[in-house]
């Protein structure tokens, strides 16, 4: 397929596997960022094409994995209710809440429908108006530019029966959060492509120069990875710590300026919780006060009394962090896996721990 | 923390083929009826009427939309049952049909649907024998569910299982992957794309003679339907075994299929099929069933995409095109809802 084999092809791969190999003479600790990175990397065997000196860590970019547990309890008791049809993306179906998930919800009468875009449960709120069309807006800054746009379109229909509970992330402070941690390990990163393919990577030169780190935006191919990783380990054996955009089919320093406009237009920044990792400052996107009509906190406001309690033997959060693998979680295909999950890393398919269980990168060593 | 308990309440995932479809079985229903023709788990039970082998299988259809490119409920339900009797290297002969029709679906969709099965049994060239029908109110059915049962004679000469996978076999498919699932991908509510996918529904019948009229000794086989080719694999893996390796550069992955699954988030190895079959054959005898299949038009694209080996028993590993490996499982719940 054009633009997808270029990007698979088995010759250039092993070529660009032994340039790394060739520039490779210390031991180096890197993190890719987005968990869609990380499924290719588990998924297609990168890591096994490496030299030994370098460690990937996996990273805290997967949305659904991040969503706190609270506001997994939010949502299901949203879409409890018998007014309401609830839209979510697909993975967020099985994601454990305390006592419950959304197909067990589903299960028990919940109107509960699976979108492929915030922009189809905008249609849906318009088809029935007697019922409240609520949307379960996850992400990162790459889904935010189609929710933005979904709540602004109700607000000009005049759809006051759509709203959207959401539970937006931001890729830079979670970075940072890595980097403050005590147990930080990672010595460069492996940029989110498509967080920067919205917004674009001029805000990460700062922390590139504060931390001295070297960052590498990069796609999510097996061929982008490699490259990406090549250029990273360059930076980090010549002792640089610079940002090199290697996406650029899709990435500009300046980002997609409509879509951030978009953004800006009807989201603000917020403190938002990480589930496992706690409050960030800064963190996330949450919606301006001209859109509160829109947005189901406020229109159920029943739910903000929800407290809820994380399981105890998850390392989710230590996962998130890079700071452990997902096979050294006790738990780790014993009582957690990804039809008894006790953690969202096992559940979502950019979670790292699902990604290990479902590519059986854990039975590899007894194979 | 209590665990979401899937247990306590069907739930889809429990009809996707996957893990928990398995989890079922091996809780509720093999305790209930255990005996010595139920207990392999087979796509078919093949019992002994005075001295007649005789391949008996039963299975619903609850595919939505009931029509889609390809085909119709009509075609899988003939077609299914036809193939779960072939596959275990039996002869079908006769299928009975039991319809639940919905209140108010319009009769001419059912004719139509009645005149799919009606090409279907004369393609397949099994007929039709007994029937029934029922009707439930309105909003109790989706407007049709149709089971389909069969029997087949299995020749005496004939001994498909999987005891008899032995490594070094060769692994064959007879042809592109994925196409049935995509093509009701295609049409579902929310989700319409334009592809010129059809679901590949096909009697596999006529194949599966001309295979094994060039070799007796072909030693398992499966249609890889719900689940798709890697639930197929993995059940393989596990009756044997024996260790399965795929090699992705050779399975067969139409560019189409490709495509939605890159747009969509799917992995064609878990996409469904209804008219493909996976065959496990010895190394030497390979070739001329090879050849035997790619005259026939449901062979035509038939090709080795793995091996058996003597190695990691009960998993399937994946050789990836750009040489790493990895296993792959069984799907944990659904990938697509309601396909077959």
């Amino acid at each position: 397929m054009k633009y997808i084999d270029e990007y698979r092809d088995a010759d250039l791969i092993k070529k660009q596997a032994e340039k790394i190999r060739s520039i490779t003479t210390k031991k180096w600790a890197i993190m890719e960022v987005c968990g869609g990175q990380t499924h290719t990397i588990v998924k297609t065997g990168i890591d096994q094409l490496l030299p030994e000196q370098i460690t990937l860590i996996h990273g805290p970019g997967c949305p659904v994995c991040v969503t706190p547990l609270e506001m997994i309890d939010k949502a299901l008791e949203i879409a409890s209710r018998p007014d309401v049809i609830f839209t979510s993306f697909g993975d967020m179906l099985r994601v454990p809440g305390s006592h419950k998930n959304l197909f067990s919800v589903k299960a028990d009468g919940g109107n509960i429908r699976i979108v492929y875009s915030p922009l189809d449960a905008v249609k849906l709120a318009q088809k029935n108006p007697d019922k409240k069309v609520v949307f379960f807006a996850v992400g990162f800054e790459t889904t935010a530019p189609a929710n933005a746009m979904a709540v602004w379109q109700a607000k000009q229909l005049g759809l006051n029966n759509f709203s959207m509970l959401v539970s937006h992330v931001l890729v830079p402070p979670a970075m940072e959060a890595v980097l403050d941690s005590p147990f930080n390990s990672v010595q460069g990163f492996i940029a989110a492509g498509h967080v920067c393919a919205v917004m674009g990577y001029e805000e990460y030169e700062p922390m590139a120069q504060k931390y001295k780190v070297p960052m590498v935006v990069t796609g999510f191919e097996p061929l982008d990875l490699l490259q990406g990783i090549y250029m990273l380990i360059k930076q980090l054996e010549e002792g640089r710590y610079e940002i090199e955009n290697q996406y650029s089919r899709a990435v500009t320093r300046e980002g997609n300026i409509p879509a951030r406009e978009t953004i800006n237009k009807v989201f603000e920044i917020g403190d938002r919780s990480w589930r496992g990792i706690g409050v960030i400052p800064k963190s996330g996107y949450r919606l301006k006060d001209e859109f509160a009509a829109h947005d189901a906190e406020i229109v159920f406001s029943e739910i903000s009394d929800i407290q809820s309690k994380e399981s105890e033997i998850c390392i989710s959060g230590l996962v998130l962090q890079g700071v452990k693998k997902p096979h050294e979680c006790a738990a780790f295909g014993k009582e957690c896996t990804p039809m008894t999950p006790l953690g969202a890393t096992m559940v979502s398919s950019e979670g790292a721990c699902a990604a290990y269980y479902n590519y059986g990168r854990y039975r590899q060593g007894t194979l | 923390m209590e665990q979401p308990n899937s247990n306590k309440k069907i739930i889809l995932g429990h009809g996707s083929g996957g893990k928990l479809s398995a989890e079922l079985i091996e809780s509720l229903f093999l305790p209930a009826f255990r005996n010595e023709f139920l207990s392999p788990l087979g796509d078919q039970a093949v019992v002994n009427i005075n001295g007649i082998r005789i391949a008996f299988t039963t299975d619903s259809y609850v595919v939505n939309p009931i029509f889609f490119p390809g085909g119709s409920i009509g075609d899988v339900a003939v077609n299914g049952t036809v193939n779960d009797l072939a596959v275990g290297g039996a002869r079908p002969l006769y299928i009975s049909a039991g319809l639940i029709l919905e209140e108010g679906m319009p009769v001419d969709e059912l004719e139509r649907i009645v005149s799919d099965m009606k090409r279907a049994c004369e393609y397949a060239g099994v007929q039709l024998v007994t029937g029934d029908t029922k009707v439930v109110e309105k909003g109790k059915g989706d407007k049709i569910f149709i089971n389909t049962s069969g029997i087949g004679v299995v020749d005496a000469d004939v001994d498909i299982s999987p005891q008899r996978v032995r490594p070094g076999d060769k692994i064959i498919v007879n042809g592109p992957i994925g196409e049935h699932g995509i093509a009701i991908m295609s049409i579902r509510e929310g989700l319409e794309f334009e592809t010129e996918i059809q679901s590949d529904t096909a009697p596999l019948n006529h194949l599966v003679r001309d295979m094994l009229n060039v070799s007796k000794n072909i030693r398992w086989m499966r249609d890889p339907t719900r689940g798709g080719l890697s639930s197929s694999c993995n059940e393989l893996a596990k009756s044997a075994q024996k260790g399965i390796i795929l090699h992705e550069s050779m399975i067969p992955v139409p560019e189409a299929v490709k495509a939605a699954c890159e747009i969509l988030g799917l992995d064609p190895l878990y996409v469904a099929n209804e008219g493909k079959l996976l065959a496990v054959v010895p190394a030497e005898e390979t070739d001329a069933i090879l050849e035997a299949m790619h005259k026939n038009p449901q062979g035509k694209d038939a090709r080795i995409i793995g091996e058996v080996v003597d190695d990691h028993h009960g998993f399937v590993l994946l050789k990836t095109t750009i040489g790493g490996s990895r296993v792959v499982d069984m799907l944990a719940g659904e990938q697509l809802p309601r396909i077959c």
